[in-house]
């Protein structure tokens, strides 16, 4: 097949894959009271899968954030975990800091 | 159709110190880049962040691709990545909820779903009068979401100017920024649980399933921490 076309099917297959759960999110909603158990369920659910993403991330990632090394992430998350606290949680700050600190950690 | 006052203060979320923008300009960028060696145009790359909009589904689509998985493959592999959007839509949308409002715009605007999106409604809804809170949403959505594909483009177009060291830089923002917004959503003590029992798990899962990891992860780390929650009374 044509490289183009693989692209071009590539991106659809990734976009229906990626609505379904956020089509099927919105039709669950409307059954679901938000002073239901169901609710705080989804609720805890929903912020460990993303932590869960997060977690794997920062000791897997893929890409190239591979190339660095996972004590050398560690630090960097730490670090600007620390920023966020005493800046009284700007997330600007930390953001920036982790790609400059990062850099430079790697050159050491 | 859509309160305009309200839509422009959804959309203003996405600036100052603790918007988004920042975050996702950086691993968009860095994403867009990627596309361009991974063999896209310039057209397929905004297409994709267009109408995916999920970093980390997008970049199982690219590193897939590189190494010719199939699309059935690629299709099983992102849907598994990208399955959190289903809990996370399902912990916002009953918030926005309001029987004034028409239905598709809760269908069309859970495509606007992802991190940054429901972080930002999930601190803001709250100062929303109930009735026009999808409005907000769908004004944090649009902001966010033409972010990320703005910031595609460009970093395709930049990609010849970005070493390695840049991209390593522009890829470590994105879960640095993720991980600061959901220390600060810690605020009772199941949310607190659900987050660092996801951490934990997440990575620890993927040594024995790697596509399942986060799926397993966080239905395991949720419902303790639900459990836990529900026993001792958290909200």
């Amino acid at each position: 097949m044509d490289p183009n076309n693989i692209i071009v099917l590539a991106i659809i297959a990734t976009s229906v894959a990626t609505f379904i759960s956020r089509f099927f999110g919105a039709l669950t909603s409307e059954k679901v009271s938000v002073k239901s158990k169901t609710f705080q369920w989804f609720n805890c659910v929903a912020y460990s899968t993303l932590a869960a993403l997060l977690g794997r991330m920062i000791v897997f990632p893929a890409g190239v954030l591979a190339d660095s090394e996972l004590i050398i992430r560690l630090i960097v998350l730490i670090t600007c975990v620390v920023i966020f606290i005493i800046s009284k949680k700007n997330l600007v700050l930390p953001t920036l800091f982790s790609a400059i600190f990062l850099s430079v950690l790697m050159h050491l | 159709m859509i309160n305009s006052k309200i839509f422009l203060q959804g959309l203003k979320s996405n600036l100052g110190t603790r918007s988004p923008t920042v975050s996702l300009a950086a691993c968009f960028i860095a994403l867009g880049a990627l596309l361009k060696d991974a063999g896209f145009n310039l057209q397929q790359s905004a297409a994709s962040s267009f109408f995916t909009y999920a970093l980390p589904g997008q970049l199982v689509m690219a590193e897939s691709l590189l190494i010719g998985t199939s699309l059935i493959n690629i299709f099983i592999a992102v849907w598994l990545v990208n399955f959190r959007l289903y809990p996370m839509t399902v912990s916002l949308f009953p918030l926005l909820k309001h029987k004034s409002q028409p239905k598709w715009k809760y269908y069309l605007s859970s495509h606007f779903l992802a991190v940054s999106s429901w972080l930002v409604a999930k601190e803001g809804y709250q100062k929303i009068d109930k009735k026009y809170r999808i409005d907000f949403w769908i004004g944090i959505g649009i902001g966010t979401w033409s972010t990320a594909v703005i910031m595609t483009i460009i970093g395709y177009l930049l990609s010849e100017y970005l070493n390695k060291d840049m991209m390593i830089g522009l890829a470590i923002v994105n879960p640095v920024y993720f991980f600061c917004m959901m220390i600060g959503a810690m605020k009772n003590i199941s949310i607190s649980i659900a987050v660092i029992g996801g951490t934990i798990l997440g990575p620890i899962v993927y040594l024995f399933s790697a596509e399942w990891a986060i799926l397993y992860a966080g239905l395991i780390a949720g419902t303790i921490a639900f459990l836990f929650g529900d026993k001792n009374g958290s909200k």
